[in-house]
């Protein structure tokens, strides 16, 4: 926790600062919009967490994503009746992605910065083939459903952003989570244990697929369709964990403090346009500040970067 | 060096020290985990600036921000951890950030040949300036050590624990390395647990408690008693535990005919309440059975009951436990709590341990103090080998194997250690020990197995002589 | 024993040239693979009527590596070190921009522009090595936010191509000296020049030693903190170069020609490719040529078959995982 308390310093002040622009923003219906909009990123970043603090890196995210929506659309091509079992498929899908990086990764023993980006290539590669360049069909209104709906006042993707937080705290706290941080902290440690790495490591892999492929439903029930749908989001991924004091390299750093980093960078977009800094310089402004926040966060904490560098 | 004092985040590890070698001289520090001997070397190495005192070669005042400058003065180093790089040459080691420059570019024959040179003046043949460290054994190794040491033109060097990763036979190599340097001149301050190899080899000693020195005599006029009474401040009257009163119990594990590709017709019964000691070289087997009957690299013929097992899971589901040699690598995960150390193996098989569970496990195995949050790599090495123990006591298991159980650790920890073991086999375990300390053998086991290429050379009962213990382990 | 038996092998075989070939087998198993790719090549292309072979195809595959050869050379030099460099794609779309402006048509212009890419990209990789150096962030944010503060300054000052190129200065980008394309021999020039520094040098030995074991390197008196700079500076200045060669291939400057050639995540595929450790400390520039070329082949063999774009992405993707595959496998059975 003493770990992860600047994030949230961070994540305040930066509340405060969007709420001094506009006095809105707190009120109940501003707010929740603005988790709406961050929930997919936030849902990603769990998912990457689960892969970074066991050791390793997930890039195909972004990619994965892209490809989810955009196969989406060609399967339901606007018909109602396709939306369940399109859903369902996605979700598959997400999961079987994680299932091969993780198979990849620890049987074949490849590393995973490889084997993701591998995933990035024949991900892109492969849905622009099937689609033929440009995505085809179209979401349904059920589909988007849930991107864009609420239930009473309260947006579905909140509702299903809470329902993430709860089951990435779960198994964080189960015995899960300890194997996986063990995995990453000492893996020869581990396994001598009795900690089954290729295991752990695959289904953080698949968490990982799985979060994308629900960040992918709601950004497609939000955004639409776009071939650029996922671009980037992988490093923005990485970026929101290593924000939240999550180490490089594994074993150290908390998935609620992960999901505060996606929080912190979704407010930051979100002063940045109240700002008024157009939309060219926001990418030169959130460079300046992800380089400075993780160096405070090292120089507060110089034994922990010492450790992550070897 | 006078005076020496340090201290960290406000904590004095060194109070007011002082210690001098001659050219020549192979002079000691020991001290219990804690004592300050690591940071006392680091600070005549240059790692650590010292925060009071002052640092003298040949009478010259000197004062190191660096490892190099140390380096230039002529202090070198050799860590308890071998610092080399194991996918560069030989000579690119030696001569690492000091590599001979001709117009511009390296010198690499006259690199290879100056390092050829150094290491037959060290009577080393084995090996050459081009070979890879990385196929190198560990003793080989700790020749490149000392090689890049002379080459240094080092008057002062300091061995941190050099015999903690070596078999016993290369331990004697080393011996004659540490006679080498004396010959030349050179001062050796030699730091270790292992009080035999203190005497074997020391002409002074120095003896650090509590960050202060509190004696420095001729080696000649202390004898081991007196030498362990100055470390912890008080008199072991009994070195070893007393052996239990009753017979060993019923057979927990046994193997007919074992062997893998490193071990060949293992026999062995492991009975309830007894301790087992392995003895052998290294390179022997001696890990490897720890490991075969574990399960980690396991049996791939023979027959083993209840079970043989395949894997480490299967092993700790047929209640066998082991504590691993290297507990830096494969021992404990550094970053977290002392709890999650202890709790790792019944999380891994989903076997619940409650808190206070816990809390009870750390004081049986007198982890001192009892801080169950804390963060495991900021203990010393016996406290993280007493949470290794109590990461095994959360699942029961009805056979313990431990592999150097005391390496690395100060001499409280280790009585402490020895005492868990007895307590243990008391309550129905079976132990067996690995270890390349031959008192610490004879005075735990019940029986002692010897280990020789691979298979077992022979087993002698409790209160057999190290001789006939080498003899077994060496002959050929 | 086998530990014994091994090293006595190893010390009968003291000096010999084939060892030293061994040393740095993942090259080796690089260049049989490229062999071996070529050799597909000329089949398929003489069933499909085409020459593989043809003066024509072999420059072509010299020029369309030579960039991504370059900014290679330099990302292999940060991984070796330990490193990463995510920011070269970015740097090269503002070196080819810096460049074509300065330049503006005239030939005069071209020694100033060149300085000026220099300076800027080595200012570039002196901020990515001191961040990741005094501010102690880990090379992945390090390079990854300098590169979104390239990308902000891109978007804000440029819509799409500025500036122009002398005719003077495509001369680097197009033409030939026999079957040799004048692009690819600036490739080979930084490729000997990395190859020389790595092998020769002080600096290369102690690029090894920080990207082998920092600490160890530290402890041996290697100030670690100047190897990391001068690499980040390095790099960067490789992709500056490849930014020039851009340029003059482009005619002016491009705010998309490092990211539509994807020059940060393929030059590290093709480091990796090449059998460079992605951890550092192991590999070498020979490997990385190696990688480039292998894939550039693979590229010419597409082309030739007229297969679509995005199916070169999915065979790359399978090449690459396949082949770390088989290098991890050698590793541990070796």
């Amino acid at each position: 926790m003493r770990r992860a308390l600047p994030i949230f310093v961070v994540l305040a002040g930066l509340l405060i600062a969007i709420a001094v622009v506009n006095p809105y923003f707190l009120e109940p219906p501003a707010f929740l919009a603005f988790v709406k909009r961050a929930a997919p990123l936030v849902i990603l970043a769990a998912g990457q967490y689960f892969v970074i603090v066991s050791g390793e890196f997930d890039l195909s995210v972004g990619s994965l994503v892209t490809a989810e929506v955009v196969i989406a659309a060609r399967l339901i091509d606007g018909s109602a009746e396709a939306t369940w079992p399109v859903l369902a498929l996605l979700l598959v899908l997400g999961l079987l992605v994680g299932l091969v990086n993780g198979i990849v990764t620890t049987i074949f023993r490849v590393p995973s910065f490889i084997t993701t980006l591998g995933m990035l290539l024949i991900l892109s590669g492969a849905v622009f083939l099937w689609t033929g360049g440009a995505p085809r069909g179209a979401l349904s209104p059920e589909f988007r459903e849930l991107g864009r709906g609420s239930l009473g006042p309260v947006p579905w993707s909140v509702l299903i952003l809470v329902a993430v937080v709860a089951a990435a705290v779960y198994a964080m706290r189960a015995g899960f989570g300890h194997t996986l941080i063990a995995a990453g902290d000492n893996d020869r440690a581990a396994a001598l244990s009795g900690v089954r790495l290729a295991r752990v490591r695959t289904a953080a892999f698949m968490i990982s697929g799985l979060s994308a492929a629900v960040a992918a439903i709601l950004l497609g029930g939000f955004a639409g369709v776009s071939a650029q749908a996922g671009n980037g989001l992988e490093f923005q991924a990485i970026t929101a964990v290593v924000l939240g004091g999550v180490v490089l390299g594994g074993g150290r750093g908390s998935v609620v403090a992960a999901m505060a980093g996606a929080f912190t960078l979704e407010a930051l977009f979100t002063l940045l346009n109240l700002y008024g800094i157009s939309g060219a310089l926001e990418p030169a402004v959130q460079g300046v500040i992800i380089i400075a926040a993780v160096a405070l966060g090292a120089v507060r904490f110089p034994r922990r970067r010492t450790a992550a560098a070897s | 060096m006078t005076g020496i004092g340090k201290s960290f985040l406000g904590v004095r590890v060194l109070d007011g020290v002082d210690l001098e070698a001659a050219a020549g001289e192979v002079h000691a520090v020991v001290g219990e985990n804690g004592a300050g001997k690591s940071t006392l070397m680091k600070i005549l190495a240059g790692v650590h600036a010292p925060d009071e005192g002052t640092i003298e070669i040949d009478g010259r005042s000197v004062a190191f921000g660096h490892p190099i400058e140390a380096q230039r003065a002529g202090v070198a180093i050799i860590y308890q951890e071998l610092t080399l790089l194991p996918e560069r040459t030989v000579a690119e080691n030696v001569f690492l950030g000091r590599e001979p420059v001709r117009r511009g570019l390296v010198d690499r024959a006259a690199m290879e040949s100056a390092t050829g040179e150094l290491l037959s003046s060290l009577g080393e043949e084995s090996f050459g300036p081009r070979d890879l460290v990385r196929r190198l054994s560990v003793a080989q190794q700790q020749v490149v050590e000392i090689a890049k040491a002379l080459s240094l033109n080092a008057r002062i060097v300091v061995m941190d624990e050099p015999t903690a990763a070596l078999a016993d036979h290369e331990v004697g190599l080393l011996y004659t390395l540490v006679r080498r340097l004396t010959e030349r001149g050179i001062a050796v301050l030699y730091v270790s647990h292992r009080l035999r190899e203190i005497f074997d080899l020391a002409h002074r000693i120095t003896v650090l408690k509590d960050g202060a020195r509190v004696a420095t005599a001729e080696a000649s006029s202390l004898d081991v008693a007196t030498l362990i009474r100055l470390m912890v401040g008080r008199e072991l009257d009994s070195y070893y535990p007393p052996r239990a009163a009753d017979p060993p119990g019923e057979v927990m594990v046994s193997v007919r005919g074992g062997g893998n590709a490193r071990l060949r017709g293992i026999d062995l019964d492991l009975r309830a309440g007894e301790i087992v000691g392995v003895a052998g070289l290294q390179g022997s087997g001696r890990t490897e059975l720890a490991k075969a009957l574990f399960g980690a690299e396991p049996f791939t013929t023979g027959e083993m009951t209840p079970c043989r097992p395949r894997s480490v899971r299967e092993g700790i589901a047929a209640g066998i436990g082991l504590v691993t040699e290297d507990r830096k690598a494969e021992g404990i995960l550094p970053h977290q709590r002392v709890r999650d150390n202890a709790l790792l193996v019944a999380r891994a098989i989903r076997r619940s341990a409650g808190t206070p569970a816990i809390e009870r496990l750390l004081r049986r195995v007198r982890l001192n103090p009892p801080r169950p949050a804390q963060e495991i790599r900021l203990l010393s090495g016996g406290n993280q080998q007493k949470v290794v123990l109590a990461k095994w006591m959360t699942v029961a298991p009805r056979v313990l194997l431990l592999d150097e159980p005391t390496r690395g650790v100060d001499v409280g920890a280790k009585a402490a250690i020895h005492e868990l073991m007895r307590e243990l086999a008391r309550d129905g375990m079976a132990v067996l020990m690995i270890s390349s300390e031959l008192p610490e053998l004879i005075g735990m086991s019940d029986r002692i197995v010897v280990m020789r290429d691979g298979g077992i050379a022979g087993e002698l009962p409790s209160g057999s002589t190290e001789e006939s213990v080498m003899r077994l382990a060496a002959a050929s | 024993m086998t530990q014994q038996l091994k090293l006595r092998r190893v010390a009968a075989a003291e000096g010999s040239f084939l060892r030293r070939l061994s040393a740095d087998q993942p090259a080796r198993a690089v260049y049989l693979a490229l062999a071996l790719l070529i050799m597909l090549g000329w089949l398929l292309f003489t069933l499909d009527g085409g020459r593989f072979l043809s003066q024509e195809n072999i420059v072509g595959i010299q020029q369309r590596s030579a960039a991504l050869g370059i900014v290679a050379i330099g990302q292999t030099l940060v991984i070796l070190a330990g490193g990463l460099d995510l920011s070269v794609a970015y740097l090269i779309s503002l070196t080819t921009l810096v460049a074509a402006e300065i330049m503006a048509g005239a030939g005069a212009n071209v020694p100033a522009a060149i300085a000026a890419v220099l300076a800027v990209s080595a200012l570039v990789g002196l901020v990515n090595g001191l961040i990741v150096t005094r501010l102690q962030v880990h090379a992945f944010i390090a390079t990854l936010g300098t590169a979104l503060i390239i990308r902000g300054v891109l978007d804000a000052r440029y819509d799409g191509p500025a500036g122009s190129v002398p005719a003077s200065f495509r001369h680097l980008g197009y033409d030939r000296i026999g079957p040799l394309a004048v692009s690819a021999l600036l490739w080979a020039a930084v490729a000997v020049s990395a190859w020389l520094l790595l092998s020769r040098t002080r600096l290369g030995y102690r690029i090894y030693a920080v990207g082998g074991n920092t600490e160890v390197a530290r402890l041996s008196g290697v100030r670690t903190e100047r190897v990391m700079i001068a690499v980040h500076v390095l790099c960067s200045v490789c992709a500056g170069i490849a930014g020039l060669l851009l340029a003059s291939r482009l005619g002016a400057g491009t705010p998309t020609a490092g990211t539509d050639g994807g020059y940060d995540l393929e030059s590290i595929a093709a480091v990796v490719l090449g059998g460079t450790a992605l951890a550092g400390g192991r590999g070498g520039v020979a490997g990385t040529v190696g990688g480039v070329l292998l894939l550039a082949v693979l590229d010419s063999i597409f082309n030739q078959m007229e297969v679509n774009s995005f199916a070169k992405d999915v065979v790359r993707g399978v090449v690459l995982v396949a082949a770390l595959a088989i290098y991890a496998r050698r590793r541990r059975t070796a």
